[in-house]
């Protein structure tokens, strides 16, 4: 089948049409686990799953969603995936599981996923769904790791719970509690707008 | 005596030190794209101040009357935005029958309100913090009460800066964290009240 499609739409999801930064969207959930980094990419994995096979279900049932409540069963097929995330997570990983707390629910509500099922998995085909799905799900995953590793950097010295910045680094704490993850978006987002997205629009 | 002193506890906690916008991050996609005029804002804030109180209530019934009793405590997630969702329904039929005024204020809101996750996720903390129903009830009326508070101020704020200029690539989402950013420090000093 025909490749391309699905390589412009890894390159959109990944670049300029990325979910977080060129939208902010979906980022309710998943910035509450960006303080360390473990724990954010076991919450990755599972938005990647849950994006990827939602996507592809709702597709596949596209033509049998009835319009008007096209929305509650968008959802449900949201939650079923969400609630095998969950309990995977809960089975093999017990402690982040307690870490994660109510954030493994709260994929559901994620409007990323609402977002593509709505916007492209009910009018595109099962297969290129699958494919958008897995890519927004990258794009987001990225992001959410970027910030991830900085502020689990700054705020306690570490790498994947190792610490690496030794005895000397006196930890900025503020990182790792509610403020520091607004400020380092914000910076995220200000580099990526000032510094790529306006040397793409120079080239274009 | 003591039971009141606690529920008020946890209202104070929820709408100040641990607000569920700026501690929890829930409810961020609403409150970025909905938060530029103080008066949309108090309209969607007073939406999900009632949809929070009412839904982390009923979800407390379902799960500890009709959920755990079954054993189906992993349908949880399903069962609760399916109450969310039929509870917002319902609210807006009513409301669309009984006061035109009222549907006005607040009826462009509430389906929005659906997928806020601030919702769900009250519902979710109410399971896992293991309150009774009226502390459930406490919680969920003070997150709503904390969210609304968050948006109007950010509203305000931004309407005041609506002429001000901001560096190139903050503009928008960017400059919306930062302040974000900074009221969560501010929120961050009543820490020591509770």
């Amino acid at each position: 089948m025909a490749r391309s499609p699905v390589k412009k739409i890894f390159l959109e999801n990944l670049g300029r049409n990325n979910p977080v930064f060129a939208q902010v969207l979906g980022i309710c959930s998943t910035l509450a686990v960006t303080n360390v980094l473990k724990n954010t990419v076991i919450m990755c994995l599972g938005l990647v799953f849950t994006t990827a096979l939602s996507n592809f279900t709702v597709s596949l049932l596209r033509k049998w969603i009835p319009s008007r409540i096209r929305m509650m069963v968008e959802v449900l097929i949201i939650a079923s995936y969400v609630i095998i995330v969950d309990i995977v997570i809960k089975a093999t990983l017990p402690d982040i599981s307690r870490q994660l707390g109510p954030y493994v629910g709260l994929i559901i509500t994620n409007c990323i996923i609402m977002g593509r099922a709505e916007a492209f998995a009910l009018s595109n085909p099962p297969g290129v769904s699958f494919a958008d799905g897995i890519a927004s799900g990258l794009g987001y995953s990225y992001v959410l790791l970027i910030i991830a590793f900085f502020r689990e950097l700054l705020g306690s010295g570490a790498i994947w719970g190792i610490s690496v910045l030794g005895e000397a680094w006196v930890n900025w704490s503020i990182m790792v509690m509610a403020p520091g993850v607004f400020f380092m978006l914000a910076i995220f987002i200000w580099i990526i707008k000032g510094v790529v997205l306006k040397q793409e629009e120079e080239k274009a | 005596m003591s039971e009141k002193a606690g529920l008020f506890a946890i209202f104070f906690s929820a709408v100040f030190t641990q607000n569920i916008l700026l501690t929890y991050y829930l409810g961020m996609c609403s409150f970025l794209a909905v938060s530029r005029q103080v008066k949309t804002s108090l309209g969607l804030g007073m939406a999900v101040v009632f949809v929070m109180t009412f839904t982390s209530g009923l979800n407390w019934l379902v799960f500890y009357h009709i959920l755990e009793p079954l054993e189906l405590q992993y349908l949880r997630f399903i069962v609760f935005i399916v109450v969310i969702a039929a509870f917002v329904q319902i609210v807006e039929m009513i409301i669309e029958r009984a006061s035109d005024a009222l549907y006005a204020a607040l009826g462009i809101f509430l389906p929005l309100i659906t997928v806020n996750c601030a919702i769900l996720g009250v519902s979710l903390f109410m399971i896992i913090r293991e309150q009774g129903f009226w502390e459930s009830v406490a919680y969920g009326f003070g997150s709503g009460v904390g969210w609304m508070l968050a948006i109007l101020a950010m509203a305000g704020i931004r309407q005041k800066m609506a002429r001000s200029r901001v560096p190139g690539g903050l503009e928008g989402a960017g400059i919306t964290l930062v302040i974000a950013g900074i009221m969560a420090l501010a929120f961050m000093g009543l820490s020591g009240v509770i």
